[in-house]
């Protein structure tokens, strides 16, 4: 039986067409870009033409383009080398309540090692932040403000030009984590006026392994590691060059299909929530309808442990989460839903379906059949669903 | 299943059989709660044995899941160790894992994924007896025979229960495992707590009391006819019959007699002080025996490495029973399990009072 993969939030598979432009540079053109001779030239070329095609779909100059490793070691570099060098001068730090650990575990970091001051944007019940909340909690003595363009477990689209106005009014940097919308959604650095920006290759149907930070001119940031020149001293160590080849080929077939699989997948996405919902009784949705990352559909089904569906869910091939792939093994409800003031018993029992390109509405027809069959059978089980029944 | 050899082969062997398999692993601790660096390589939770669980499972197309479960452990295996230690008694927590962890918690969770069965490697035997009584009797290999710690299992556990390796001896599962080149195999294997990797109890209390910004008392070491001999750094550091460590220097060998947490005392007498006859246990869960207030029979463990020796059980309550040893026993334990059998077919069992 086929299996029905339905958590590209977590992951995606490599475009075919990125492995091939993959290849080449395994075996064949597989020089180090730093090298003076023919091999070392004709890797920077593809380095640099990768830079420059990134670039331009995030609509910065290819010199703030810097290649990571991925989504984690941008957002470390963007935050901690942002604090570490602000630090004499202003030790306060803002980030959103909803972020991924990526970006709460360095604040925490700040705040527990390093001295820092650490605040969290609340959001509300959609996992929305504004503007005003913004205002009201930051200062001169802000050092940065990280706020996640979209968010890894609802999709919620947070409005990042208006929240960046504010911290630009008093002269406090802005970063955001795109990780969940490039390549999804249209992104323009320049338009949003963020002055730091992370993304990655592997949830937009690139490699793993492979990111990029978005540093705007002007801005500056302590180096984490240290060693050779490459990326501008921003990130040495030899560039994964078929990494960044593909990173580079994901955006470019994003580009091209960014309407049709916003089209697609805003179809599907409402169709599943329609039958979820009209069939299970008790579930609602987390997160907004509109202003959502199409393909992100988190449902809590009251009364059951997430754990237990993803389980049961799993066992007839169909693959989802419940709270991000990062913190779905601990019985705690997840930051995110308890940030958007959605209650424990509920959090417990939220799923996240992340659909993707390959998903099919018979995909979702055979989930729709399974699901509530599921879910009753773990009602029926559960001594808190059944409480005052 | 722990990566080891025990429920790797259970694993294979019900696989064989015919049944879907979904191995899981409880992870029940974390290092830094239960004394870092005193870990070793061959046991649960760690990540090695999480491998070696993954490549059986992969092996017979099996799911496989790491459950955590650490919260509901603390709070009813590790909590119930402490207190009982403090309470002046020596706790089995491993007979309280299995019935609040792997046949309560564990079997929930089997259900909520639609799975009929929980099954370990532990040598015993689950069957329905002829009255209908789910029963358990000892495993084949009498050297290896596990059933001591199951007594607190009930019939509707028991009904849900697959034990493979009962009928089999530790030689025929090495040599399966070895067939199938399970890295455990070379591994040493294990018995000691599962949450105390160096077997040093005393510490993990230290630590843990530490933790919660308790010292133990220090208080009077006193010789059952009443002299005082020494002093103790905490009741809960001594266990009936203990010999070492009493840092006594005396002309005959002492033994720990009594632990009296009124008086914060730890008595102390010669050997023969040791000896008695009878006990009084609490909590009895009934297994093979249908529950009944007439005396009968039985051969009765009162830890887990003795030889069931011949004694007369006299149910008081419910769940109470009084046991009259025909020989005297030596360090009858408060807090111990106390098991009766007839034959290889256990009857029931309790907490020694």
């Amino acid at each position: 039986m086929k299996q029905i993969y339905l958590d590209h939030n977590a992951t995606t598979p490599v475009d075919p067409e990125v492995v091939e432009a993959m290849l080449p540079y395994f075996v064949s053109r597989f020089g180090n870009p730093s090298s003076v001779h023919y091999f070392g030239r004709e890797a920077k070329v593809a380095l640099e033409n990768s830079r420059e095609q990134v670039a331009s779909f995030i609509k910065c100059k290819p010199t703030e383009l810097f290649f990571t490793s991925g989504g984690t070691e941008s957002d470390n570099i963007a935050i901690l080398g942002t604090a570490y060098r602000l630090r004499d001068r202003r030790k306060h730090i803002i980030i959103g309540a909803s972020e991924h650990h990526a970006v709460l575990r360095p604040a925490e970091h700040l705040a527990c090692d390093e001295g820092f001051a650490v605040d969290y944007l609340p959001v509300d019940s959609e996992g929305f932040t504004s503007p005003e909340k913004l205002a009201d909690l930051i200062s001169e003595q802000t050092a940065l403000v990280s706020v996640t363009h979209a968010n890894h477990e609802t999709g919620t689209i947070q409005d990042i030009k208006s929240l960046t106005a504010v911290a630009h009014e008093k002269d406090v940097l802005f970063h955001t984590d795109a990780v969940q919308s490039v390549g999804k959604l249209r992104v323009d650095v320049d338009d949003v006026g963020v002055d730091m920006l992370s993304l990655s290759g592997h949830k937009i149907y690139g490699p793993k392994g492979v990111g990029a930070l978005f540093i705007r001119r002007g801005v500056l940031i302590s180096p984490l590691f240290h060693g050779g020149l490459h990326e501008k001293r921003r990130r040495p160590g030899t560039e994964n060059v078929a990494a960044v080849v593909g990173l580079a080929m994901a955006l470019e077939i994003a580009q091209r299909r960014l309407e049709s699989d916003q089209r697609h997948l805003g179809e599907l996405a409402d169709f599943l929530i329609e039958g979820a919902m009209g069939a299970i009784p008790d579930c609602h949705l987390n997160g907004p309808r509109k202003n959502r990352v199409p393909q992100t559909v988190n449902i809590s089904f009251h009364g059951v442990e997430g754990e237990s569906v993803v389980l049961s869910l799993d066992a007839e091939n169909v693959a989802v989460s419940s709270g991000s792939a990062c913190t779905s093994g601990t019985g705690e409800p997840s930051h995110v839903l308890t940030a958007m003031g959605v209650p424990a018993v509920a959090a417990q029992g939220a799923i996240r379906f992340s659909l993707g390109r390959s998903t099919t509405k018979e995909d979702l027809k055979y989930v729709l059949e399974i699901l509530p069959r599921i879910i009753e059978r773990l009602r029926a089980m559960s001594p808190v669903y059944n409480q005052g029944k | 299943m722990s990566g080891g050899v025990d429920s790797s082969v259970a694993a294979l062997l019900l696989a064989e059989q015919g049944y879907e398999v979904v191995g899981a692993q409880m992870k029940l601790w974390d290092y830094s709660d239960v004394g870092e660096g005193t870990y070793e390589d061959n046991r649960c939770c760690i990540t090695e044995s999480i491998a070696d669980c993954r490549l059986v499972c992969d092996a017979i197309g099996a799911q496989f899941y790491v459950l955590d479960m650490t919260e509901r452990f603390r709070k009813t295996v590790i909590e119930y160790f402490v207190s009982e230690y403090l309470a002046g008694r020596t706790p089995n927590p491993c007979v309280v894992c299995n019935s609040e962890m792997k046949w309560k918690a564990l079997l929930r969770k089997a259900e909520e994924i639609d799975c009929n069965y929980v099954a370990t490697g532990h040598y015993a035997i689950v069957e329905k007896g002829d009255s209908g009584r789910w029963r358990i009797r000892k495993g084949t290999d009498a050297s290896r025979d596990q059933s001591y710690v199951l007594w607190r299992l009930s019939q509707e556990a028991l009904s849900k229960t697959l034990l493979p390796l009962g009928g089999m001896h530790k030689t025929e599962v090495r040599e399966m495992a070895k067939k199938h080149n399970l890295r455990a195999v070379d591994r040493p294997e294990s018995r000691e707590i599962c949450f105390i990797t160096d077997n040093d109890y005393r510490r993990f209390l230290r630590e843990w009391e530490a933790g919660m910004g308790r010292t133990p008392e220090a208080g009077e070491i006193v010789h059952a006819d009443g002299h005082i001999l020494g002093r103790h750094n905490g009741t809960a550091f001594y266990t009936i019959g203990q010999r070492k460590g009493l840092g006594i220097a005396h002309p005959t060998p002492l033994y720990v007699q009594a632990i009296d947490t009124e008086n914060n005392r730890v008595i102390v007498g010669d050997n023969d002080t040791l000896f008695g006859s009878e006990l009084d246990a609490t909590h009895i869960n009934w297994v093979s025996r249908e529950p009944s207030s007439e005396p009968f029979e039985a051969r009765v463990k009162i830890r887990y490495r003795h030889e069931p020796t011949p004694a007369t059980v006299t149910p008081l309550t419910e769940d109470t029973v009084h046991v009259t040893f025909k020989d005297k026993q030596r360090a009858i334990t408060p807090g111990q399990s106390v098991v009766f059998y007839e034959g290889d077919v256990l009857l029931g069992g309790g907490i020694i009072a």
